[in-house]
């Protein structure tokens, strides 16, 4: 610019020199700041505190919305909700690191969560209804004594299967692995196959086959239940199944949407009794239930009593405020409950009162499924952690898809799970 | 140089530079950190930082927090380096690696020689073999798993199979053949070969006309005669660069890994691996901080290695 120019306020350059370092500055504090789901204070809500609670993405449609109602009914606080479609459980692990995560959660129990502060006790608000819980619902809330989450739902998984092609093929419904195995065999044409269990080969029925044969993950005393003799039979039966060539594999959903099932992919499913409306709209009354097979006739048929438990954060800014939440949806507001264990998927309600009154899981399917979960179900155990769940993953892995020799496998892990049981219990 | 010839005014003249230098700088000083200073920043807060973090957690027992407080010196290290896991996620990387470093160095090249050798529609085909590099890798292997390579029998691949009266295949289920890299490798082909390409047509157009005109005078033939003394050569730099970029992105595979088949052990890559160790619902970031600098210094080894190989950046290039 000439130095005779008059200068006429400010000019361009000075201006884009004051203005650019602030708004490269501003632009940097807003890409700081992260959203955690709490609703800003300037939302008209007056005095009250801001709650973020997190969900999983459940498959079926109205559950989201179903969610959102709940949060806004509640007046103590305002309730935002984070819907969170894919890996649900490493968000939610690294939303724990800190309290820029979730205030009111769901997810499942293990012991690191407890002995890493994540979560606070909930046996105040329980208190009053802790009768009214089934015992292993319980059991897999509580550490040392003290009850961490208060149990949502109940989720049963079982196999389904197709009674007209069971009866078109003359077989009865599986009794042992060998007859599971059978039956897959027999019901497999070049257009279905015999059964669908995961795209992975069958990692889920790991749990159910170490069950069968009378094992556990691990004993009461904290040692690895998965070691013996009869485990490694349960675990190569799985292996023996993967290479029938009567397993669906590849299929565009995985194992706990009942797309392959319902487009007639395979003859028997493996999964969890979330499905049974979808299932039912898509095939009628076509539909049996069968828990995993005992491994033989010392064995005994297994379900894995799976489902989601509602936690707070301890890193929470207002505890009592996300206790005083949980308290109000998951213990006092019955009609809530409910509505989300029945009227999108099919859930067990944890409380027994409300089981009881649950007409839609009194018959049909369903009410097979109740009773196999009520005689045969198995509930997490939290003293299991995910470091000893990936080892545990990686043998069947092995030992399914690769065909490794089990007893070696299950040494490894072994090696991996008493590592942690000794970090954990000394 | 007005200083030399007329000494008398020298002092005027530097007080007078000295008076007009220090705004001049201050200027420019102003505009370097005002265009330099947010990405420095960036890179202080988001690469350096996160780094000397990692170093710090990798010597302590850290489970679920980032603020830990159990020294537990080299036992990281020592349990990483003698992890079955860890080192068989190194051995499926170097598998992976001999897959497609070559594949892609040879395809691109041959593709950015065809698309150079196009007299009409250049732009249009430069850009149709582009394209793909602007897709995610998350959105390629969800089409991969999804319609392509899915294990059903109207999946794409299994279509094609069939009407040949082959029976279908579970591309990525199947683990004895491995047909899964298939899949694994093919998407990652489909979706760099345009960008390396471009690097390659960038070091062709480099080459001087003077080059092969002189080689014809002197009775060379075009085809394989040119380009294995001419083209090649020339291409050195260009070479190097691909194959170290190549290398390190195979290092880094992730994203095709993890969806097309998962955090599952027969064909893992050391980050898969970590990222279930330290940021999957194990969030053990010790173990995870110790591995991922064990991944780091072996990357700059093995560049620095290549580097003095094939001498990227040497005089001339």
């Amino acid at each position: 610019m000439p130095a005779h120019m008059p200068s006429r306020g400010m000019s361009r350059r000075d201006l884009l020199k004051r203005t650019g370092g602030l708004a490269a500055l501003a632009a940097f504090t807003a890409a700081c700041g992260g959203n955690t789901g709490r609703p800003s204070d300037s939302g008209g809500g007056g005095n009250k505190v801001n709650l973020s609670q997190w969900y999983h993405q459940y498959g079926e449609t109205g559950t989201k919305e179903a969610a959102l109602k709940y949060a806004k009914a509640y007046t103590d606080a305002n309730v935002s909700v984070q819907w969170t479609p894919g890996d649900y459980g490493s968000k939610l692990s690294s939303g724990l690191l800190s309290n820029k995560g979730p205030d009111v959660f769901e997810s499942q129990l293990n012991i690191g969560m407890v002995k890493s502060n994540q979560v606070v006790p909930l046996d105040d608000i329980i208190a009053d209804v802790k009768d009214d819980f089934q015992p292993g619902d319980l059991a897999t809330n509580t550490v040392d004594g003290k009850v961490y989450g208060i149990r949502m739902i109940v989720d049963p998984q079982v196999i389904y299967y197709r009674k007209s092609l069971l009866d078109k093929a003359g077989i009865k419904p599986p009794e042992t692995i060998d007859d599971l195995i059978a039956a897959a065999k027999e019901l497999t044409t070049n257009k279905v196959k015999g059964i669908f269990v995961g795209n992975d080969g069958g990692l889920a029925l790991g749990g159910p086959a170490l069950w069968s044969s009378g094992g556990s993950y691990l004993t009461d005393d904290h040692k690895p239940g998965f070691t013996n003799e009869r485990a490694a039979q349960a675990f190569s039966k799985l292996h023996e199944l993967y290479t029938s060539k009567s397993v669906l594999l590849g299929s565009p959903t995985d194992w706990t949407d009942p797309g392959a099932i319902n487009q007639n992919l395979c003859a028997m499913q493996w999964i969890g009794m979330w499905a049974v409306p979808g299932m039912q709209k898509a095939l009628g009354d076509d539909l049996g239930v069968i828990a995993f097979p005992a491994l033989d006739a010392q064995g005994k048929p297994a379900v894995y009593s799976g489902g989601w438990t509602q936690f707070v954060s301890a890193k929470s800014p207002n505890v009592d405020a996300a206790k005083k939440f949980v308290k109000w949806l998951w213990i006092d507001k019955q009609d809530f409950q409910e509505d989300w264990s029945l009227n999108y998927g099919f859930h067990i309600p944890p409380r027994k009162s409300l089981a009881a009154k649950a007409a839609k899981l009194q018959s049909g399917v369903a009410a097979d499924t109740v009773k196999l979960n009520a005689d045969y179900g198995h509930t997490d155990n939290p003293a299991w952690t995910p470091k000893m769940g990936t080892a545990f993953g990686d043998m069947l892995t092995n030992i399914i898809r690769k065909g490794a020799d089990p007893a070696g496998e299950i040494s490894k892990a072994e090696k991996t799970v008493n590592a942690e049981l000794s970090r954990l219990f000394g | 140089m007005s200083t030399r010839t007329a000494p008398a005014p020298v002092p005027r003249e530097s007080a007078r530079k000295g008076a007009r230098r220090p705004k001049g700088i201050a200027g420019n000083t102003l505009w370097f950190w005002l265009f330099v200073g947010p990405f420095v920043v960036g890179l202080l807060i988001f690469s350096y930082l996160p780094i000397i973090w990692s170093l710090i957690l990798s010597f302590f027992e850290a489970y679920n927090t980032v603020t830990p407080s159990k020294f537990v010196g080299v036992d990281n290290y020592v349990d990483m380096l003698t992890d079955h896991n860890f080192l068989s996620s190194l051995g499926t990387f170097t598998l992976f690696a001999i897959f497609i470093v070559p594949l892609t160095f040879v395809l691109s090249l041959a593709l950015a020689l065809l698309v150079n050798q196009v007299k009409i529609a250049r732009a249009f085909f430069r850009s149709v073999f582009f394209l793909p590099t602007a897709c995610s890798y998350v959105v390629a292997s969800l089409i991969w798993r999804l319609s392509i390579f899915n294990g059903v029998r109207f999946g794409l691949m299994n279509t094609i199979l069939g009407w040949f009266g082959i029976d279908g295949i579970a591309w990525l289920s199947t683990v004895s053949p491995p047909w899964y890299w298939i899949p694994i490798v093919t998407v990652r082909l489909w979706l760099q070969l345009g960008f390396y390409m471009i690097l390659f047509i960038a070091g062709l157009q480099r080459i001087s006309p003077t080059l092969y005109e002189a080689a014809y005078v002197d009775g060379a033939k075009p085809g394989w005669q040119t380009f294995r003394y001419i083209t090649l050569p020339q291409l050195r730099a260009t070479s190097v660069a691909v194959l170290i970029l190549n290398l390190i992105a195979a290092y880094q595979a992730f994203d095709e890994f993890y969806n097309l088949i998962g955090n599952v052990n027969f064909a893992r890559p050391p980050l898969v691996y970590l990222y279930g160790i330290s940021l999957g619902t194990i969030q053990d970031l010790g173990h995870g901080s110790a591995g991922a600098l064990i991944l780091a210094v072996i990357i700059m080894l093995v560049t620095l290695l290549q580097n003095k190989i094939f001498g990227f950046g040497k005089a001339g290039d």
